[in-house]
């Protein structure tokens, strides 16, 4: 590490859930280079501070999407965010809000993995099944560039902490899952719309969104899902009006 | 499923904690007094169908100063909701091969246009 000229604060929530009924803040101080991302911070409190101090993290290149957490009330990647930039003034790191806190900077992602995720099958439901001697599914450029940029999701879940109607009702579908149903709709091998329609038209799927708009605004990889949600609505409402014309969702 | 004690922080007061849902809640709680307005405007209709004294008496209720600042309020509002409006066009929108800022800017020119447009004929037919 470079020779540290300048000294920051990082105030981190704790919560101990063996000894603590609710968080509080610990302020440590932390020298820092200007190339230190929040991440090295907390590494640096972890390996020469308060080795007791939990948080995610795996890349540290904005790829895994582990090391998320609320920096100054603002949904982060803790490793593309640099110290320098809050610098002289200080910074309170916090996890993601709207989710349960495990430990720390810690939070339970069970509802995103094991609810929300499953529930709008994020995998290619074929128009046709084809047999292996039949080949693969093919795509021209154009078909894939009309989903790709919603496939670029890598479930940091900075979007939900960014999400009000989630923390106000967590039974929101929310918007990464809904982002990633919109990647499977809109993919040409696709025919699985149908089946994904009435969690989409319910109330926990797209009408759940009052279009605040933050969660494309804090995405770290450029999904848009405040894009994805919204075209769904008027694909939505069109399946209401053409209802008994062309019916999908099935029991309803 | 998790079994250990976890902590949910509470929502009380969450849009106050970040100036970007400040301006959301400003946009989503003005759109009461465009409600308001809209009924105002109705019970001008209704007095004029009435009658020339009930016209006179809305009429006179229009005109009290503290109905101009009501009016001017409404209207600081309306400019406010209608450029926070088309700020959220491109998450709208099907998917285009026109730039976000390019809707966004289009979208305000075009509800200027109108605007102007509609003043120029109420102006010109009351003249």
């Amino acid at each position: 590490m470079a020779e540290s000229t300048k000294t920051i604060e990082i105030e981190c929530l704790r919560f101990n859930p063996e000894t603590d009924s609710a968080p509080r803040y610990q302020t440590y101080k932390v020298p820092f280079t200007d190339d230190m991302s929040v991440l090295q911070g907390l590494q640096y409190i972890k390996d020469e501070l308060d080795g007791s101090l939990t948080f995610r993290w795996s890349c540290r290149m904005a790829i895994c999407g582990s090391c998320g957490s609320m920096i100054n009330q603002v949904p982060h990647l803790s490793c593309e965010t640099f110290l320098r930039d809050y610098y002289p003034g200080k910074l309170r790191v916090e996890p993601l809000n709207h989710f349960p806190i495990l430990r720390d900077l810690a939070i339970d992602q069970t509802d995103f993995v094991r609810n929300k995720l499953p529930s709008i099958k994020p995998y290619l439901i074929p128009k046709q099944q084809k047999t292996l001697e039949q080949g693969e599914y093919l795509q021209t450029p154009a078909e894939m560039h009309k989903y790709y940029h919603y496939s670029e999701c890598i479930n940091c879940l900075l979007c939900y902490a960014a999400c009000p109607q989630y923390g106000l009702d967590p039974k929101f579908t929310g918007p990464a899952a809904i982002a990633l149903m919109h990647r499977y709709n809109a993919d040409s091998r696709d025919g699985g719309r149908a089946e994904r329609a009435e969690l989409a038209n319910s109330d926990e799927g797209v009408w759940g969104c009052t279009l605040v708009g933050y969660c494309s605004e804090v995405c770290p990889k450029g999904v848009d899902p405040a894009h994805a949600v919204n075209q769904n609505k008027m694909a939505s409402a069109v399946d209401y009006f053409l209802r008994f014309l062309r019916p999908y969702g099935g029991k309803r | 499923m998790t079994t250990v004690k976890t902590y949910m922080r509470p929502m009380a007061g969450w849009w106050r904690k970040n100036p970007f849902f400040v301006r959301y809640m400003i946009r989503e709680a003005s759109a009461p007094l465009f409600y308001l307005y809209a009924l105002w405007l109705l019970a001008g209709i209704v007095a004029l169908a009435t009658g020339p004294s009930a016209y006179a008496a809305w009429w006179a209720v229009a005109k009290h100063p503290l109905m101009i600042l009501a009016n001017l309020v409404v209207l600081v509002f309306a400019v406010y909701h209608t450029w926070t409006w088309f700020s959220v066009l491109p998450k709208t929108t099907p998917e285009l091969d026109v730039a976000p800022g390019a809707l966004i800017t289009g979208g305000i020119v075009a509800a200027v246009v109108a605007c102007v447009a509609l003043l120029a004929f109420a102006w010109g037919v009351t003249r």
